[in-house]
């Protein structure tokens, strides 16, 4: 009878699905709600962890409830410690979630809503969550090695080190593919500018009355801190409309651009209690507090989606991105459906955490599934806007131009019917002079947003509020990877550094450490300002590069759980590891290729760098630049550009090799040669 | 009853704490004094900036930066 009724429960989730998806893909010229997106996401997700998630953890690693965790056996109360898996899996989701599912699935919606929901739903499911959960058993089996460690046991010393390498590269392209985002966001944007520069401030009194004043009281400065922030986000109305103010926080590209660099340098060398830990407190809660509230919210307003199915976009001619589907939609949703990152968070702190292996499963794959969720509302939020606003404010300023009047002209043109007073009216609902040409996700995403949380509370009037919101929430934990995360590449390049030069490792010295976080600072630097100064938009070239290399850290996070499969003899199953793994190398190699050698300068670099040198040989100049000594950087820029991109690939197959080569020695034996740490049972149970 | 809504609260509040990397005190403390009772035992203040130090000095991927 139980068995039945659970059939019977799943049968109707499966049609549920179903009939969401049939929805969804076959309505034609009615508006669909965006409702049936959300159940036919829940369905999947339901389905995909009650039977694949389960099929994994019994069948492909065999979890083992009665084996000991790296937390029982380590127990010291303090960076070892049973934890309940409800808390745990609150802290991994925390942990994982970042801007990457909000910006990449609004850049993809330029396509349609539906090839961008089907990668997002199809690639956690197979790939993404598939990742996360192999990447923390072999942390738990391993004592909660890291990423890195068990590359270099499992795969050996060089490979190690050239994963190390490939870490680093991402980081940086990561780190200014980010700054840009905010920079896009707030470029001429006296409210937005005065929110953020006002968290700065707030982080520092927080800091101190938490160290001196109340000390470890960290529910109580969170909320003291909330309410200063919106305060500011309150005041900054009447900032941007102060003649005296307003000029001080309007601010260009290239001037916001230094300050995240000094920002970024100063508070990566402050000590992180004083900025960057409030800051952290302010951003996870705000993250995940936004992150529900938004999800209640589009239940409630059951907003329609306004984006048709599939646009014309797909052929790879679209103004957001470009490259066709295959593979650059893939590589632009990136971390909404897979990101090499979790790899990462996986093998960090919370398989230190686990009571249990058997967690590991609702930990690993279920939190990747709410994260996937996540980057569902964005590309909800990007659809529920009139197509035309939102080309308007994902086209470059090069293909659309500076007006209202031009912007609209060209959009119409495309076949997505736009007025000028559209777009000059919405950016006055939303409180901003201009909303052309905000590409980055984080505008749109605002404004989507705003959209639909207005429509629960507080109508029209409040749209500007809830747009500077939004803008303030993805704006203020953006910044704070970037304090944190220019400490980690920090102390990656002392350790590389260390290498070659042994006194620069030494993470205590002042001067080591301030050369390396400088040549941090400035390599991330480096890519933001050439990305702020591109006509065509910066996150047209920086993004691409993001999502080549973060699917490719997946790829070789996912090479590693295929040669660990291998080497446990668990060759019936591998297909598990090795489809996704197929997929990415498939598609990150892909991708890379025609960024180096396709024939359109609109996608590949050396393409576009062969374009501009003509250009110069004739003495001609071509826009964006203005001299040919600017031509001169161009071509220089693209050259960085496609030596990047070719790192990458070197990086992937050169993974791939030595992968193969430990699968091939460990297929010759018949025993299992996996590292992992001799099996200790809990007591009495190791016969049950 | 009450009980049970002391015990919720109580997870939710670790959660929070947990989701800034600062884990649980009286873990801490029961946990050291299990171990060996004479063993110093960090002081509140002291065990939350170890908790910081932890997660944000860079050392380690504390967490998602994308």
């Amino acid at each position: 009878m139980q068995r039945f009724k659970e059939m019977a429960i799943w049968i109707v989730v499966a049609m549920a699905g179903a009939f969401s998806f049939a929805t969804i893909a076959l309505n034609r010229g009615e508006t669909v709600s965006a409702v049936w997106l959300v159940v036919a996401a829940l369905s999947v997700y339901a389905i995909a962890y009650r039977f694949y998630s389960r099929f994994i953890a019994d069948k492909v690693l065999q979890l083992d409830p009665r084996r000991l965790t790296p937390a029982e056996k380590f127990n010291d109360g303090l960076d070892y410690v049973p934890t309940n898996k409800w808390v745990t899996f609150g802290h991994h989701f925390a942990a994982i979630a970042g801007a990457g599912p909000l910006v990449g699935p609004v850049l993809a919606a330029q396509m349609g809503y539906l090839p961008g929901t089907l990668w997002i739903l199809v690639g956690v499911m197979l790939a993404g969550a598939v990742q996360d959960f192999l990447t923390l058993f072999l942390s738990v089996r391993r004592d909660g090695k890291s990423l890195g460690d068990m590359i270099k046991t499992e795969l050996g010393p060089v490979p190690g080190i050239i994963a190390s390498i490939g870490i680093l590269m991402i980081m940086i392209i990561l780190l200014a593919v980010l700054a840009l985002v905010v920079v896009k966001a707030l470029t001429g944007s006296p409210w937005g500018t005065f929110a953020i520069a006002a968290t700065i401030p707030i982080a520092l009194f927080m800091g101190v009355y938490t160290r001196y004043i109340r000390p470890g009281k960290i529910g109580e400065v969170s909320i003291i801190g909330f309410v200063l922030l919106m305060l500011a986000l309150t005041y900054g109305k009447e900032v941007a409309a102060s003649p005296v103010l307003a000029p001080l926080f309007t601010l260009k590209g290239t001037s916001l651009a230094w300050a995240l660099m000094i920002y970024g340098f100063v508070a990566s060398v402050l000590p992180v209690w004083l900025l960057l830990a409030p800051r952290d407190y302010l951003s996870t809660f705000l993250k995940v507090g936004t992150i529900v509230g938004l999800a209640i919210g589009i239940v409630i307003a059951a907003p329609n989606l306004a984006m048709p199915a599939v646009t014309r976009f797909v052929d790879g001619s679209g103004p957001v991105f470009s490259g066709n589907l295959f593979p650059f939609l893939f590589i632009t949703i990136a971390c909404g459906s897979v990101s090499g990152f979790h790899s990462l968070v996986a093998s960090g702190t919370t398989p230190k955490l686990l009571e249990n292996e058997s967690q590991a499963r609702m930990i690993g794959y279920g939190a990747m599934l709410v994260e996937s969720f996540v980057a569902i509302m964005a590309l909800i939020a990007a659809s529920v806007l009139d197509p035309g606003v939102y080309f308007a404010m994902n086209s470059p300023a090069g293909v659309i131009g500076k007006t209202a009047v031009d912007a609209a002209q060209v959009i119409s043109g495309w076949g997505f019917a736009i007025t000028p007073e559209v777009l000059t009216q919405m950016a006055k609902d939303v409180g901003e002079t201009t909303i052309l040409s905000r590409a980055g996700g984080a505008p749109t995403l605002a404004v989507g947003m705003a959209h639909i949380l207005s429509s629960v509370i507080g109508g029209k009037a409040m749209m500007a509020i809830w747009y500077h919101f939004a803008i303030l929430f993805e704006a203020l934990f953006i910044l704070t990877t970037v304090d944190a995360g220019t400490r980690v590449t920090r102390f990656m390049i002392q350790d590389l550094l260390g290498t070659v030069y042994k006194p620069i490792a030494n993470t205590d010295s002042w001067a080591g450490n301030l050369i390396a976080t400088a040549l941090a600072v400035g390599m991330w630097g480096y890519f933001l300002y050439q990305g702020v100064i591109d006509p065509l938009g910066g996150i047209n070239t920086l993004w691409p590069l993001f999502g080549i290399a973060n699917q490719m850290l997946a790829g070789i996070a996912l090479t590693l759980a295929t040669v660990v499969l291998l080497k446990m003899q668990r060759v019936r199953y591998v297909w598990v590891t090795l489809l996704p793994t197929t997929w990415l190398l498939i598609v990150t190699l892909t991708a890379g290729w025609q960024k180096l050698f396709h024939d359109s300068p609109k996608i590949s670099f050396l393409a576009h760098a062969r374009k501009f040198s003509a250009s110069v040989a004739e003495g001609k100049v071509l826009a964006p630049a203005k001299s040919l000594a600017e031509m001169h950087q161009v071509v220089f820029n693209d050259y960085v550009d496609a030596t990047l991109t070719a790192l990458f690939m070197a990086v992937v197959v050169a993974m791939l090799v030595f992968g193969i080569g430990v699968a091939r020695r460990a297929l010759a034996v018949r025993w299992p040669t996996a590292r992992e740490v001799p099996a200790v049972y809990r007591q009495g149970e190791a016969d049950a | 009853m009450r009980k049970q809504i002391a015990a919720f609260c109580t997870a939710w509040v670790r959660t929070a704490r947990l989701m800034v990397g600062v884990k649980d005190y009286e873990t801490y403390v029961a946990r050291r004094r299990a171990l060996n009772p004479n063993a110093p035992v960090m002081s509140h203040d002291e065990f939350v900036r170890y908790c910081q130090e932890q997660r944000l000095s860079g050392k380690s991927a504390g967490k998602c930066p994308c």
